[in-house]
């Protein structure tokens, strides 16, 4: 565990998820949240919980963003408020 | 939504891409009891190859593979594998998923019996979260097309 790794890390994680809730265009929402949850998966790697970000990986890089983007395409993609 | 792609680049990629993501698939699954990965993640890679497969080659050519039908027979019988191992393990005399009494039906020791018995587990759940996963895929990405489909058919 590198503790300036993982500052640099949560940081990252940080300005996605801002991002993510602020941002009006949803798809591209969708793709920070992407981002978002790689990121975590790094962090949750360099906390030595490989487990916790194999699933993180798999289910919500993958998955996740594939069904929010068919979401997305199946309503409309610019946010009301 | 989903029509067939024209790329060729994307189509041979993909060719290429999914039998690697169901072998590694098949690896986690099946290395799930004593590393990292397992059941659940090892069928959600299973279910991504599906739908890449669906992104790239189209509805009707992976409808030849994995129908709507089949994804939902697949997810009841991984159900099924899991609560059949359970039940029997109460069967033989022990608790519920307790595999070291599967030893009595397997020609093993204990120890090993507790190690075919989690892989069966781990395959049920794979099958279960592979086929719904495919499921909730498919059902949202063809809403409102199969009504269309009626319409023009009538």
């Amino acid at each position: 565990m590198i503790l300036p790794l993982d500052f640099i890390l949560i940081l990252f994680v940080f300005i996605c998820a801002v991002a993510a809730i602020t941002i009006k265009d949803l798809l591209s929402a969708v793709v920070i949240l992407g981002a978002y949850s790689f990121l975590m998966c790094l962090l949750w790697t360099e906390m030595a919980a490989i487990d916790v970000a194999f699933t993180e990986a798999s289910v919500s890089a993958s998955i996740g963003t594939v069904l929010m983007i068919g979401c997305v395409a199946k309503t409309k993609r610019r946010s009301k408020d | 939504m989903i029509r067939d792609s024209q790329d060729v680049i994307v189509k041979t990629l993909s060719r290429l891409l999914v039998p690697f993501m169901v072998i590694y698939a098949l690896y986690v699954i099946m290395h799930g009891h004593h590393s990292p990965g397992g059941g659940f993640q090892g069928g959600v890679i299973l279910a991504a190859g599906f739908v890449l497969l669906v992104v790239s080659h189209g509805l009707e050519q992976t409808r030849k593979r994995l129908s709507e039908k089949a994804a939902g027979v697949l997810s009841s019988i991984g159900v099924f594998i899991y609560a059949g191992i359970g039940a029997l393990c109460l069967i033989l005399g022990g608790n519920y998923l307790d595999y070291g009494k599967l030893s009595k039906l397997l020609p093993v020791v204990p120890a090993e019996a507790r190690s075919l018995g989690i892989l069966g587990v781990e395959i049920g759940v794979a099958l279960a979260v592979m086929a719904v996963m495919f499921t909730i895929f498919l059902v949202i990405f063809t809403v409102g097309e199969f009504q269309e489909d009626d319409r023009s058919e009538k």
